[in-house]
């Protein structure tokens, strides 16, 4: 945590010593890169896809008339979220908020999340299903490469130490305390964990249930609608998925700039890391 | 290097970054050089799913249990024209229904002759571009044996289904390439829940596709055509909202 500050001190004086290391393959970089652009806009212009239809259902089936778990909607004066029965107000965020020109709107995501910023289904549907392409692929051909090149098995599977009670409570616990641990340029057990869940879990997740959404594949591909229990199930589920990657991407870029911003960025694009002897 | 980018600089750094990008992207989205680019994306799902998955394939079809409540209208759901009011004033007795273009047999239908014709019934989901689905029981005559008594010439690639609603002064129109044209469950129906299909839904006869978004079920069809290009329909792109504001010709995703 005192990377930063200390970091740059440190170029000028000699002590202490430090070396570069090796840590990410080109095809981890290149993989990163494609998947961070693409998963930029198929979330942003997911949100405006959503606002199209700002309620979700369980189910085969939902429309209008029919019972939503999640709502966002607006009455007179206020924008509001709805999921199950309790509700809250959101007024300026969700619902109803102004856009660039002052204008009131009654959209559920405000201009600023959204791809394109304006109210535009079908621009919004052309980058989500031309982005899905190099956002699937990238992702199968990086699970190739990752099984293949041992990336999987060396970097990201759990040791038989770190599942130890106390290796994992240690570790959660250096987390809580900003406590980051670069010395070998090893991943840590919390580390390998939420990027195996994203990659092996979240990022499929997001593909099958957009599938799902597919009129086309469901008569090509009926499993997938008993596997997520319905096109509606999987749109919610689609949702939800793509609210946990927000989630573990805000963590995660709050974590590069805690744990050193230039040298973790550094090693995305050059492949080196800087560790102290 | 790393002595002038700081943690406060690299985040107000991150801050516009992302401001431009999304900027970027809506003027990015203005430009017709790009959006030829993200509709190869269109392009790709179509063939994409022609290629790999069976083109005979079925939609699923759900028990009479899962049928939706209430099945609720889109679009246009009461046309407002005059000789419309009239017919549906007339039951639809009146209503006729011209199968034309690149065939070598025209006809001419009433509803009483379509009624009567071999039916089929299905219960399918019915999904908006918008996101919502709806389940009902829809029966009508397979367009197959439509196109099959008007005997289609071979020069003809698309079906194009001319309908009685104006939206914006223009009347409806949608298109389906002969693949879904045949499809056993692409059926021109009259009746939704066994009931006689409200105006809501596209009385008295309307176009289900079932492998397509909800737009391109064309409803009020009055007059189907056979055509060896979509080029003169409208702007070329095949359908009243893909010449309008671009929605995709192929909706299967």
């Amino acid at each position: 945590m005192a990377s930063t500050a200390a970091d740059e001190n440190a170029i000028e004086a000699p002590q202490p010593r430090r070396r570069s290391v090796f840590r990410h393959r080109l095809s981890t970089r290149v993989w990163h890169w494609v998947n961070a652009l693409s998963v930029f806009v198929l979330l942003m212009s997911g949100l405006m896809i959503f606002n199209a239809h700002p309620r979700l259902y369980w189910g085969q089936y939902g429309a209008n008339w029919d019972r939503a778990w999640l709502e966002i909607g607006s009455s007179e004066a206020e924008g509001y979220l709805k999921i199950g029965n309790r509700r809250w107000e959101t007024t300026g965020v969700l619902g109803r908020w102004e856009d660039g020109r002052g204008t009131i709107q009654r959209r559920a995501f405000p201009h600023w999340a959204t791809i394109p910023s304006t109210y535009n289904l079908a621009l919004a549907r052309r980058w989500h299903l031309a982005f899905a392409w190099p956002f699937a692929f990238g992702l199968l051909f990086f699970m190739i490469r990752a099984f293949w090149n041992r990336h999987v098995a060396k970097d990201l599977s759990f040791t038989r130490e770190e599942l130890r009670a106390r290796a994992v409570w240690g570790d959660v616990k250096d987390h809580l305390r900003f406590q980051f641990h670069h010395r070998e340029a090893r991943y840590n057990l919390l580390q390998k964990a939420s990027y195996i869940g994203v990659i092996f879990g979240l990022l499929p997740l997001l593909i099958l249930t957009g599938l799902t959404m597919s009129p086309g594949i469901n008569a090509s591909a009926p499993w997938l609608l008993d596997l997520f229990g319905g096109r509606q199930s999987a749109r919610s589920l689609h949702f939800i998925a793509a609210a946990l990657l927000s989630a573990f991407i805000t963590v995660h870029l709050l974590l590069v700039l805690l744990s050193g911003p230039v040298n973790g960025i550094r090693s995305m694009i050059t492949g080196r890391f800087r560790v102290r002897e | 290097m790393s002595a002038v980018i700081t943690r406060r600089r690299l985040i107000a750094g991150a801050a516009i970054g992302v401001g431009g990008l999304i900027g970027g992207c809506d003027r990015l989205g203005e430009s017709p050089a790009f959006r030829k680019i993200l509709s190869c994306g269109e392009q790709m799902n179509l063939h994409a799913q022609r290629l790999l998955t069976d083109r005979d394939a079925l939609a699923r079809e759900f028990s009479a249990a899962d049928v939706s409540p209430f099945f609720r209208g889109n679009g246009s759901q009461n046309p407002d024209s005059g000789a419309y009011r009239a017919h549906a004033a007339a039951n639809f007795a009146t209503w006729r229904v011209t199968i034309g273009g690149l065939v070598q047999r025209p006809l001419v239908l009433s509803m009483a002759q379509i009624r009567s014709m071999p039916q089929r019934a299905q219960i399918t989901r019915h999904d908006c571009v918008e996101g919502w689905s709806a389940i009902g029981k829809w029966t009508g005559v397979p367009l197959s044996l439509l196109l099959d008594q008007a005997m289609l010439r071979d020069t003809a690639r698309y079906i194009v289904f001319h309908c009685a609603d104006r939206i914006g002064g223009t009347p409806y129109y949608e298109s389906i390439d002969l693949v879904d044209a045949f499809h056993p469950q692409t059926i021109m129906a009259w009746a939704l829940n066994d009931r006689v299909l409200p105006i809501r839904n596209g009385a008295p006869l309307r176009l289900r596709v079932e492998r397509q978004l909800g737009y391109k079920h064309a409803k009020y069809v009055e007059r189907i055509e056979a055509v060896a290009s979509l080029d003169t329909l409208g702007t070329g792109k095949g359908g009243y909202w893909e010449d309008r504001i671009d929605y995709e010709w192929y909706a299967g995703i």
